[in-house]
């Protein structure tokens, strides 16, 4: 027994080896009982003697086995583990009818490795070097079906006993080639959670080189392992696959996306200036570079107006005290605000509309089509009118509209404009039905009329003139006008 | 699924739903956690275990179950958070298919496709190969499999290897499906990206229906009764479960929008002169008789109230400006018109700022019809959606595109054209009351992939080679030898049942399509439906988007 010890402890010191395992639990109850047994007779391994033993955990500090796992245990409910350790007591008699090599597989399969340890060694070390996360050994509840330890699993079995769900250790396959081997029939049985266990465990035991290698010719595995990286966040191993695989494109965006993680937009801001230059295509560039540039003027402008609004000195700020911080949001969005707080800024300001317009080289619809919105919110009426008139070179001047007048109306409309001002756009409105349409829907009966007129109606215009209020103007006109 | 009652006749005292912080107080000794292999689920169950309080006694047992297989990245996950320990049981419930109705089966993966195709991630194929299997030891041997696409492929050399494995499970079940037909999603993009236009397809579009049950706004519910006064209307949102169980419901799910309202007005009728009948009861043995029926009437009249006022609810959408332009849009592009260039209404969309995920099955629509966009009409596109909905959502366009939704066309050549002609996926006569061909469930538009079903059964695939070459991914057929005992010798008349199972999602209309097929007189073939999950345009589009929020802890 104590040569066994010995053994194992200068082997778990030396070496810094874990064990790999998959437990699981088909028949619970003679399955847990087994495991019970089993835990005892690992005790009786170590020879009751746990500091001895060391175990590493997720973060890659050793722990002491057992007051590991009593933290872990004690987190959630202590009383499983008092359960365990009074039927560990109790079991410990039971145990002696065990045949020996019936003790648990994944420790007597590591001993059996002991040989081989030296070239093992280089690779776990060059692994621990690089910060790769490791498993514990699952050493509290080794798997206990001992009619499968005796046999030997080609790689083939053991996947299909992990895609049952059944207890495997990987650390049989030792050699480049078994390994490789092992992770085709995984790839084969596309059940991507033994596909994943798999490159886990070839992770771990494989020099990246190697394994970057290896993957480039097995895709679906490289999907899998790509994916495994994303969810566990493991940003800067995934980045390195990626280089190495050249795939470039894929390294700016997943770089790009780091940025939705960061809170302080200070920080934000620097982070998308270093993605700038990440290897995007050519039209993504642009649009990060876009992105960055936003942000930027949105911290100049969030800061100013935070400033003038707490002072309370402007107006159009104590009028309309603002919604929510301008920091993040779309582009159009901020020139919606910009038009909404910064109208008559000069276009040397960062936070003029004019400026924004620019700078992102928004297109004359959408400019108007803000613009409009934000100017009709605060009723500023002669605004909307000086963005529809343009002047040509003769210095006549024509209303114009790239949006269309009815959406010019639309938007007016929406935002309580009076019958006067909506009267002069809806007279704009180029196609006749429309045009009667949305007279008649806001009652712009000057419109209406003249419309009809037009279009030498009588009928329609007899029939309008129900709808005017009696002895109006409106009225009035209708009967000169039939009259004529 | 299982009703609370079932469970407390199995000793468990009370169920919760998932949620963070501290667990419910119980006097129970053993808590389950009853999960989806997710890793947002485990941060949740972290968060119980560890707020669990840690006094008490008798301290509580921790399990975990998760459903359909035990996944070990979520275990490690849990490992991380130092709460692996905690849970004395870690098992796994294998429920791969859950029955829906009479004829639909789900595994409701809502991830399935995001997985197959733009992580390439096979495990929900895997999962589906294995509830056929299931299926198969269930209901007999499928003599034939048909199927196009890459995860069709996969599924059916996965069925095909699994049954070599095990060739034990040869069973002498004489077999219920005649032919089981794999289908990709992506095979049919299309399809999701329109509007459904059936009763149901409308209740899923508009509130989204979650595993048979609909939540809708409660005004509309509000108890009709006198003296109250309408004081306190009910806020609670109004759920309703929707199955074929519902006799009305069973009639009218599956119709065309346009032709409920016939159906529900004549019901109406019905009903109230068989409450009439009453007044012309005489004998004893009249009253008696209608005495009984009461029950069965009241629940049909109060079926006919809430299906009203659901049509009532819809009606008001439908009947929308902003709703009309955006079908017209939609049947513009699938029957072939302006796909090539930049849209004015799409346009207009982005300018008010629609929702962004409108926009996208425009934009995608417009793109699978074109077979992929002009570069400059799809720079022009995503610079809009960029510049007024945030840079941020160049990780969900960057997730289109590989999808295959989004694109820029290649070759220069439009495929969509030929094959709209071919499978005759654009019909200009549509009857909505009393259709005559598939297509009435999308007014106009039959769903590419339940045409190819419908040309499987007759005249055959060998028809449409040239089409089927044109659709992404291969087309194959197996076959698997029955002992000679179970070889059908079928009845004149009787009906082929094929099971079409659709990998990667199916919608409410495309159901209503092969429901429909299964009517037809003439049809001889019955169709029963499975899927990796329910979908519609916007569930569907939602699942491919990048979550831009960042994760809660």
């Amino acid at each position: 027994m104590s040569r066994v010890r010995a053994d194992e402890e200068e082997y778990w010191h030396s070496s810094k080896f874990r064990a790999f395992t998959f437990d699981d639990e088909d028949d619970e109850l003679s399955q847990l009982k087994e495991s019970k047994r089993t835990v005892n007779s690992l005790r009786d391994i170590v020879d009751d003697d746990d500091d001895d033993l060391e175990r590493v955990s997720w973060s890659g500090e050793p722990v002491g086995s057992i007051s590991w796992s009593i933290k872990e245990t004690a987190s959630g409910s202590t009383s499983s583990l008092d359960g365990r350790d009074s039927s560990l007591q109790k079991g410990s008699s039971s145990y002696a009818a065990l045949p020996k090599q019936a003790s648990s597989y994944s420790l007597s399969s590591l001993f059996k490795g002991r040989n081989k340890l030296s070239s093992f060694q280089s690779l776990s070390d060059a692994l621990t070097d690089t910060g790769v996360k490791n498993y514990a050994p699952e050493l509290r509840r080794p798997k206990a079906e001992y009619k499968d330890y005796s046999s030997d699993w080609s790689p083939k079995d053991t996947v299909r006993r992990m895609q049952r769900g059944k207890v495997c250790s990987l650390e049989r396959f030792r050699s480049l080639q078994d390994k490789l081997v092992l992770l085709d029939e995984a790839v084969a049985g596309h059940d991507g959670n033994v596909i994943t266990a798999v490159l886990i465990f070839l992770k771990r035991t494989l020099r990246r080189e190697i394994l970057f290698r290896e993957l480039e010719v097995r895709q679906v595995a490289l999907c899998h392992l790509i994916h495994f990286l994303r969810e566990m966040g493991e940003q800067k191993f995934l980045l390195d696959l990626l280089r190495f695989l050249d795939r470039t494109e894929e390294v700016a965006l997943s770089q790009y996306r780091e940025h939705l993680n960061i809170q302080d937009v200070e920080k934000r801001r620097e982070f998308l200036k270093g993605c700038i230059g990440l290897p995007f295509s050519a039209e993504d560039t642009s649009h990060i570079q876009d992105h960055y540039t936003l942000l930027e003027r949105q911290i100049i402008i969030e800061a100013n107006d935070r400033h003038l609004e707490m002072s309370g000195q402007s107006e159009l700020f104590r009028k309309y005290p603002r919604k929510a911080s301008i920091l993040n949001m779309p582009l159009v969005t901020t020139l919606f605000y910009s038009c909404f707080y910064h109208y008559t800024e000069a276009e040397g300001m960062f936070s003029s509309p004019t400026n924004l317009k620019k700078t992102f080289k928004i297109p004359d619809k959408q400019y108007v089509l803000t613009a409009l919105a934000a100017r009709a919110k605060l009723r500023a009426w002669g605004d909307v009118d000086a963005l529809l008139t343009t002047k040509n070179w003769l210095g006549y001047t024509k209303k114009k509209a790239p949006i269309g007048f009815h959406r010019v109306v639309e938007i007016l409309q929406r935002n309580n404009a009076p019958v006067q001002v909506l009267q002069e756009y809806v007279r704009l409105v180029e196609d006749v039905d429309t045009r009667l349409n949305l007279a008649t829907k806001y009652k712009c009966h000057d419109v209406v009329i003249e419309t009809y007129r037009d279009l030498k109606d009588r009928i329609q215009l007899t029939e309008y003139k129900c709808k005017v209020e009696r002895g109006s103007a409106e009225e009035e006109k209708i009967h000169s006008i039939l009259s004529n | 699924i299982a009703q609370y009652s079932l469970l407390k006749e199995h000793e468990v005292e009370k169920m919760f739903t998932l949620k963070p912080g501290r667990l419910p107080p119980a006097d129970v000794k053993n808590i389950i956690f009853f999960v989806r292999p997710k890793l947002e689920l485990m941060d949740i169950i972290t968060d119980n275990v560890l707020r669990e309080d840690r006094g008490r006694s008798p301290q509580r047992d921790f399990h975990i179950l998760f459903v359909p297989r035990r996944s070990l990245l979520c275990e490690q996950w849990l490992k991380e958070q130092g709460v692996l320990g905690s849970f004395i049981h870690r098992e796994q419930y294998s429920l791969d298919l859950i029955p829906f109705d009479g004829d639909l089966l789900s595994m409701e993966s809502e991830s399935a496709f995001k997985e197959c195709y733009l992580e390439s991630d096979q495990t929900s194929l895997y999962h589906a190969a294995k509830g056929l299997m299931t299926l198969q030891a269930l209901y007999g041997t499928i003599p034939q499999i048909f199927g196009k696409g890459d995860c069709a492929r996969h599924v059916a050399n996965m069925m095909i290897r699994m049954k070599r494995e095990f060739p034990g499970s040869q069973n002498s079940i004489f077999p219920v499906f005649d032919t089981l037909l794999l289908l990709d999603r992506n095979v049919d993009l299309l399809t999701p990206l329109a509007t459904q236009l059936t009763y149901e397809g409308l209740i899923d579009e508009i509130y989204g229906i979650q595993n048979t049950y609909v939540k809708l706004p409660p005004e509309k519910f509000a108890p009709k009764k006198q003296g109250e006064g309408g004081k306190d209307l009910p806020t609670e949102p109004k759920k309703l479960q929707l199955n074929s169980a519902e006799e009305l419901y069973a009639e009218i799910r599956d119709k065309n929008f346009n032709a409920v309202g016939s159906v529900l007005s004549k019901k109406a009728k019905i009903i109230s002169a068989a409450f009439e009948e009453r007044h012309h009861a005489k004998t004893v043995g009249e009253i008696k008789q209608f005495v009984s029926q009461l029950p069965h009437m009241q629940a049909a009249r109060s079926s006919l109230a809430n299906h009203t006022s659901i049509a009532e609810l819809i009606k008001d959408i439908t009947t929308s400006e902003d709703f009309f332009d955006n079908l017209t849009v939609e049947q513009e592009f699938m029957s072939g018109i302006d796909t090539d260039k930049v849209n004015n209404y799409i346009e207009d969309c982005i300018a008010q700022k629609h929702p962004l995920i409108k926009i996208l099955r425009l934009v995608c629509l417009q793109s699978v019809c074109n077979s992929g966009l002009k570069q400059k009409v799809l720079d022009h596109y995503k610079r809009e959606i960029l510049q007024t909905y945030g840079y941020e959502h160049i990780l969900t366009l960057n997730n289109l595109e590989k999808a295959g939704l989004l694109k820029p066309q290649t070759g220069g050549r439009n495929n969509y054209p030929t094959i709209r002609k071919t499978l005759r996926l654009w019909m200009d006569d549509v009857n909505e009351q009393n259709p005559n061909d598939i297509s009435y469930v999308y007014s106009g538009y039959a769903p590419l992939s339940v045409r190819l079903a419908q040309l499987l059964a007759r005249p055959g695939w060998r028809s449409i080679e040239e089409v089927l070459k044109m659709l992404p991914g291969p087309h194959f057929e197996e076959r698997q030898q029955l002992p000679t005992g179970l070889q059908k010798k079928r009845q004149h008349g009787e009906n082929r049942v094929t099971l079409v199972f659709f990998l990667g999602g199916v919608t409410y209309a495309e159901i209503a399509a092969l429901r429909f097929l299964s009517q037809m007189e003439d049809g001889g073939t019955e169709y029963i439906i499975a899927t990796t999950k329910l979908i519609n345009g916007t569930t569907w589009i939602k699942s491919l988007m990048e979550k831009l929020e960042p994760a809660p802890f």
